[in-house]
């Protein structure tokens, strides 16, 4: 255990080491959340409670989302690059060697890096949101603080999503194509274009079922109340740690089988 | 070399290709998606989005698949292998330009020319002989104002190393403002897109004279045509930047 948390420490201190890439990442997510802020202002104009929220809300997803697409790497970033480019040269034979987990390993570098970026950059366009804009943030340390559990499940399902992705690599060799097609599906399916509230009809309930729905949309209806208080937080707070279980037991199984094919190889 | 390197993996290509179109038409679908609940979006149709969106996108897309890779200079800096650019016979930003030339992202300028297409059509516009030439001058000279942003991040970079996110909120984000009408934002950002940053020009200013609409702070109509002209003003101060840039450059560690 206490190597995985010198291993988380080392990813928060990998990132914090930018400072003027992060300080430029603050600007852009800033920038895009006047932009996309605008946008839904207009929409919530001519539908207002459209998806269930009104405009305070809406504004909130905005800004909040915002805040969070770095941690969670929804539209790029994360490890698993740099897992494949590992796999691809074969220094992911030295990794096996090592006397820890791979899967976990990942994981404490990945949450390390979450971390730093949930602080670095998810704090500072919140709050320039909040000052421009009528936002409905929770008074009560209470909501915050299951928004602050749902947000590290969330960050959970897609490390696991992320880490199927990556070991794709012992199969393809070159991963950029499935990469892309991970990406797509997050920025779609996750909550990033659009509240996966506002997607009409039957298509609208499959993707709120699925596992993207877990990484931002569940934590944003945490945090907005539409899970109030603990209770009826539960079954959200479930639904990703149901998600959780589900894929980070898929990638040992992943794993397990990458494994076995290295050894054919003989390294 | 670099589009016959990318050739030798083709279903790679293929999906790259695929997946560059599929990303950059989801901005279209999530406005799609919008209009299922909505007729009207700052007082505009799809169509009208239509065009501004397709405008836009096409105009970003030609600049990135031929500069977009100008931000790699800043990891160039850092690792110092912009030294070996600077003793080759060939013009530094020529260099920097075709680094890793990518051409799935002829993905985009399709994706923005298909929609633009619709656009165009289906939009309700009194044709007139200035209407159809300002469509594709919109383009190309949208095109030109992008790379001006483009080549100015790139001067930045010097300065600034890591910074190569900043220009990110100025091309995509200016694209994805853009690609609304600008009656949906605030007064000050409008301005500061027209006056100060003049992205207004790559579609606003010419899509608003085609659709027949005012333009914004009362700007008389010829100002539609202006746009090759603000893309060389644009681009003259960007290129004396990166002049400026490229010679205080002093390789790593000193």
């Amino acid at each position: 255990m206490r190597l995985y948390v010198a291993v988380a420490a080392g990813g928060f201190r990998r990132y914090a080491t930018y400072g003027t890439a992060t300080a430029a990442g603050v600007f852009t997510n800033t920038v895009f959340g006047f932009i996309v802020a605008y946008t839904y202002l207009a929409l919530w104009d001519e539908r207002p409670q459209l998806g269930g929220y009104d405009q305070a809300q809406a504004l909130t997803f905005v800004w909040i989302s915002q805040s969070l697409l770095a941690a969670g790497a929804l539209i790029g970033g994360g490890f698993q690059e740099e897992l494949q480019e590992r796999i691809r040269t074969g220094d992911i034979a030295v990794d096996l060697y090592r006397p820890a987990d791979l899967q976990m390993w990942w994981l404490a570098a990945d949450l390390g890096r979450a971390a730093f970026q949930l602080l670095g950059r998810g704090v500072p366009p919140t709050i320039v949101g909040a000052l421009f804009f009528d936002l409905a943030l929770p008074t009560g340390p209470g909501r915050w603080l299951l928004f602050l559990v749902s947000v590290w499940l969330g960050l959970v399902v897609g490390f696991a999503l992320r880490y199927l992705v990556g070991l794709a690599a012992f199969w393809l060799l070159d991963g950029s194509g499935v990469n892309m097609m991970a990406l797509l599906v997050s920025m779609f399916c996750s909550g990033v274009m659009l509240p996966l509230t506002v997607f009409p009809g039957a298509f609208g309930e499959v993707v709120r079922v699925l596992p993207w729905a877990a990484m931002l949309q569940v934590p944003l209806d945490v945090l907005l109340g539409e899970h109030a208080g603990a209770g009826a937080a539960g079954p959200a707070l479930a639904f990703q740690l149901g998600w959780a279980a589900v894929l980070l037991g898929a990638g040992r199984l992943m794993q397990a089988s990458a494994t076995r094919k290295v050894v054919v190889q003989g390294g | 070399m670099w589009i016959r390197s990318t050739m030798t993996y083709r279903a790679s290509f293929a999906l790259a290709f695929f997946g560059n179109l599929a990303t950059s038409g989801l901005d279209f679908i999530g406005i799609y998606v919008m209009f299922r609940h909505i007729d009207v979006l700052g007082g505009f149709s799809l169509p009208e989005i239509a065009l501004l969106y397709g405008a836009c996108a096409a105009s970003l897309g030609l600049t990135d698949l031929l500069l977009g890779n100008t931000d790699r200079v800043g990891a160039r800096i850092r690792d110092g292998s912009l030294d070996t650019m600077l003793v080759r016979p060939v013009p530094v930003f020529a260099q920097v330009a075709a680094d890793r030339f990518a051409l799935r992202r002829l993905g985009r300028v399709m994706q923005g020319l298909v929609v633009l297409g619709w656009g165009v059509a289906a939009a309700d516009v009194s044709w007139t002989a200035g209407r159809v030439l300002l469509v594709p001058v919109m383009v190309v000279a949208g095109a030109a104002i992008f790379a001006a942003v483009l080549l100015a991040g790139a001067a930045f970079q010097f300065v600034a190393g890591d910074a190569a996110e900043v220009q990110n909120s100025f091309t995509y984000g200016g694209c994805t403002m853009l690609q609304y009408p600008p009656t949906v934002f605030g007064r000050e950002m409008v301005r500061g897109v027209t006056f100060v940053v003049p992205l207004a020009f790559v579609n606003w200013v010419p899509a608003l004279y085609v659709l027949g609409r005012p333009q914004p702070f009362g700007l008389p109509w010829w100002t539609a045509f202006l746009s090759p002209l603000v893309a060389l003003a644009a681009l003259a101060p960007a290129s004396l930047a990166w002049r400026a840039g490229l010679r205080s450059y002093r390789s790593t560690g000193s």
